[in-house]
């Protein structure tokens, strides 16, 4: 394994060199055009590019709002040395015009170096996702010492439940629009060979999605840890439930409070979590696990994809950074009759979503909390925004239920 | 999905056994077939146009299959795909119709006038005829691997010698994407449009990609003869009436497919056809005539005696709902059509929906008085 892996990578890098100065297209009449690209095998294109430009007069997501006619152009021709190609990526953002209301991404990473090949549409993409933050000028800082975090542990009769999720891609393997079956389970080797060196509150069992009895099944649904085929077009347009469930797995600690999944839509979902309010103690644990984790893969030649322009590399532009999501499930029945709570929520830089997480309403009162953001501000200065903004909604609740009048906070900073 | 070539190229970098599918709990044409041995002598393949292995099995790979059914689970990216992956492609071919040899030629035969009778099927019982098939245009690639600018191509071309047609023939284009509300409310009503696919058999194999662009729907003013445009098929072409008279529906049929075909062919884009598979479609299950001819008729006694399934199996027939593929049958009144599409001809196939529902609507009228049917059951044809 560990030789297959080092002749890919001299592969990759030779051809890289080649993949990034591919021709652009030359315009002319309709003839079957030979272009040499990544690794000097020719790439078939009949057509110009102005003919194979994207409607995109419907659409509302944020590649639609960046990709004109001239990128396209530029970049339709070009192809990262795994051979993934700019219409791969926009695929699920053309197949998915979007909401009126909510502006999705529409579209992916197939690897590490599409964020290279197509930086003149991802640069712009990221840009407006992450609040203006600039891949070309900006660092982004990570930080998982949770030593640093403070006030952590919230009023149980309030807050349900404390959750924090990222994802970490393994180096040297493509993302799961694009990856091969070899490649994915190659990434599944990787991963469930480090978590077994995973020891005490940590140590815990794989389960592979084709290989789980059925008691098992039905207690990984119990325990809601059980993921679920893609039905979503965002995710299935991409590509990610090619395959499936070949290759595909939950892992989790014995105590149930750290659990990963593999080749979902990232190589690995790290999960940390348990009932009640201890967040600092939530986040502790992410971190460690984290860190193990880390050092496990490093132990056998391997790495998390990360750069100091984009942090941590996911599939979804949308999670650079942190990947982090870090939240609550809090009983909030007067604040969330309040008009003023959106305001609130966005000024202190959080999101809300149903209990069923996104894209579901709101049970009884109970909302999940959790950070807006990813890029440009640490693990450890988000997971304090949320626990700054959740005591300051706790306070707004108190209030209230003493009928008294609460207060919209001055809106956060972006970037500290 | 069409991957670029240099995606296929590093896949090799990986062992045969690394990159085969888990077939071991499929069930389809293509899993039957493909072997690991198999994959690894077909996967450093693709066509001219960079149509791969993985391209035409993805479906079947991500869809098992159902334990009753037997789909098909593999596409065709292109013309040259048959040739190109035969060592796959026969072996499906011949399980799905009917043993059909890689030497055995296919007959074409759109001459209606060779049809016996189709003309009096007693409209008391034959509610509505319908025949219908698809067409390729050739120098395209098919719907799984075509781009935006071929689809697109596609559609101009397509448009371009629809709109040119007259006579019974007039009619009119809708395109998918800039169609009105009312256009799609008629649409809607009149039983032609089609949506996006929902069928993951059809999604997984990427037919689905930048919908609705280069989508539409045309028909002729009576509304008697439709072609959808860039679906599951460059082309569908369907003729179809109310009532029994499968011989007018058939010529219609016959003559349009013709006017059609020699516009194309003046435009150096003729249909994909070949001496042994006939017309080259996205699916192997609709090689040969890709024709589906058949009825919507009431058989409420017939359907439920006894040996009604085997009446269709002996008749080459097959019975769905009147909804289509995959739908229960309601009141009695089922679909009955053809179960061949390669090795026989279009006459041949329609020839058999006409004696065959002739032979059935004559049995449902012996039950109705009460009598038996055992005499008149067929030998199988």
């Amino acid at each position: 394994m560990a030789s297959s892996f080092s002749r890919i990578l001299s592969s990759k890098r030779k051809i890289q060199i080649l993949s990034l100065v591919g021709g652009s297209v030359t315009a002319g009449f309709l003839l079957h055009r030979d272009h040499v690209s990544a690794g000097g095998v020719p790439v078939r294109r009949s057509y110009p590019a102005s003919a194979e430009y994207p409607d995109l007069r419907k659409h509302n997501n944020c590649m639609a709002s960046h990709l004109t006619p001239a990128i396209y152009a530029k970049l339709c021709d070009k192809a990262t040395p795994n051979g993934y190609t700019l219409d791969q990526a926009i695929q699920t953002g053309v197949d998915n015009p979007g909401h009126p209301f909510i502006k999705t991404v529409g579209m992916v990473a197939g690897d590490e170096e599409s964020y290279e090949v197509f930086a003149d549409l991802l640069n712009p993409v990221i840009k407006e996702r992450h609040n203006g933050y600039d891949p070309c000028t900006m660092k982004h800082p990570t930080d998982l010492d949770s030593s640093k975090i403070h006030s952590g542990n919230f009023d149980a009769k309030y807050v349900l439940s404390s959750r924090v999720r990222t994802g970490r891609s393994i180096r040297g393997l493509s993302l799961p629009p694009a990856c091969t079956r070899a490649e994915r389970r190659e990434v599944e080797r990787v991963v469930v060979e480090a978590l077994a060196g995973l020891k005490d509150d940590l140590a815990g069992k794989y389960f592979s999605l084709t290989q789980m009895t059925d008691e098992e099944q039905q207690q990984l649904i119990d325990d809601h840890f059980l993921f679920d085929k893609p039905v979503s077009p965002l995710l299935t347009c991409a590509g990610m439930a090619r395959d499936w469930p070949d290759a595909r797995g939950i892992w989790h600690n014995n105590d149930k409070t750290f659990l990963i999944w593999i080749n979902e839509e990232d190589h690995t979902r790290v999960i940390s979590m348990e009932k009640g309010g201890n967040m600092k103690r939530v986040f502790e644990r992410f971190c460690k696990g984290l860190k193990e984790v880390e050092r496990l893969i490093q132990e056998r030649g391997w790495e998390f994809m990360w750069s100091e322009k984009l942090g941590y590399i996911l599939t979804c532009p949308s999670n650079l950074g942190t990947g982090l999501r870090a939240g609550v499930h809090v009983k909030l029945p007067r604040l969330s009759k309040d008009p003023r709570l959106n305001t609130i929520l966005n000024n202190l830089r959080l999101q809300k979503r149903g209990t069923g997480g996104v894209d579901t309403a709101a049970v009884g009162g109970v909302f999940d909390i959790s950070n807006l953001d990813r890029l440009g501000l640490s693990e450890v200065q988000l997971v304090q925004t949320v626990i700054d903004g959740v005591n300051y909604l706790i306070e707004c609740e108190k209030k209230l239920e003493k009928g008294q009048d609460i207060k919209v906070p001055p809106p956060l900073k972006y970037f500290k | 999905m069409p991957f670029g070539n240099t995606h296929n190229n590093f896949k090799l970098n990986y062992k045969v056994e690394e990159e085969y599918p888990d077939l071991s709990k499929h069930n389809n044409h293509m899993a039957k077939v493909l072997t690991k041995e198999l994959y690894g002598k077909l996967r450093d393949k693709q066509t001219p146009n960079g149509f791969t292995l993985d391209d035409v099995i993805q479906t079947g790979v991500d869809n098992p299959g159902h334990p009753f059914i037997m789909t098909v689970g593999c596409v065709a990216g292109d013309e040259e795909s048959y040739e190109v992956f035969k060592d796959l492609l026969d072996p499906i071919i011949s399980d799905r119709h009917n043993g059909y040899k890689a030497t055995d030629k296919h007959k074409t035969d759109l001459n209606f006038e060779n049809l016996k009778g189709g003309d009096d099927l007693d409209p008391a019982y034959v509610l509505s005829s319908r025949v219908r098939t698809g067409r390729s245009i050739k120098g395209f690639t098919l719907p799984p691997h075509s781009s935006r600018g071929e689809r697109r191509g596609i559609e101009k071309l397509s448009v371009e010698a629809l709109t040119s047609l007259d006579g019974e023939f007039k009619g009119k284009y809708y395109p998918l994407k800039s169609m009105t509300d009312a256009e799609q409310e008629q649409l809607i009503n009149d039983h032609f449009l089609f949506d996006k696919p929902v069928s993951p058999l059809l999604t997984c194999a990427g037919m689905a990609r930048d919908w609705p662009d280069g989508r539409g729907i045309w028909h002729n003013d009576s509304k008697t003869f439709l072609v959808w445009v860039n679906e599951e098929d460059h082309l569908r072409v369907i003729s179809m009436q109310q009532g029994g008279n499968m011989r007018e529906v058939f010529r219609r049929f016959c003559v349009g497919l013709q006017k059609i075909e020699e516009i194309f062919k003046k435009h150096n884009h003729g249909f994909m056809w070949n001496e042994h598979l006939g017309y080259i479609l996205t699916c192997p299950s609709n090689l040969g005539t890709g024709l589906r001819g058949g009825v919507h008729v009431k058989l409420p006694k017939l359907s439920t005696h006894p040996k009604f399934d085997e009446i269709l199996t002996r008749l080459r027939l097959q019975k769905r709902g009147t909804g289509g593929v995959d739908t229960a049958s309601v009141g009695g009144v089922f679909d009955i059509s053809n179960a061949d599409r390669l090795g026989s001809s279009e006459v041949a196939q329609v020839q058999m929906v006409v004696d065959g529902v002739k032979l059935m609507v004559e049995m449902e009228k012996k039950l109705e008085k009460g009598e038996a049917i055992d005499s008149m059951i067929p030998a199988q044809k």
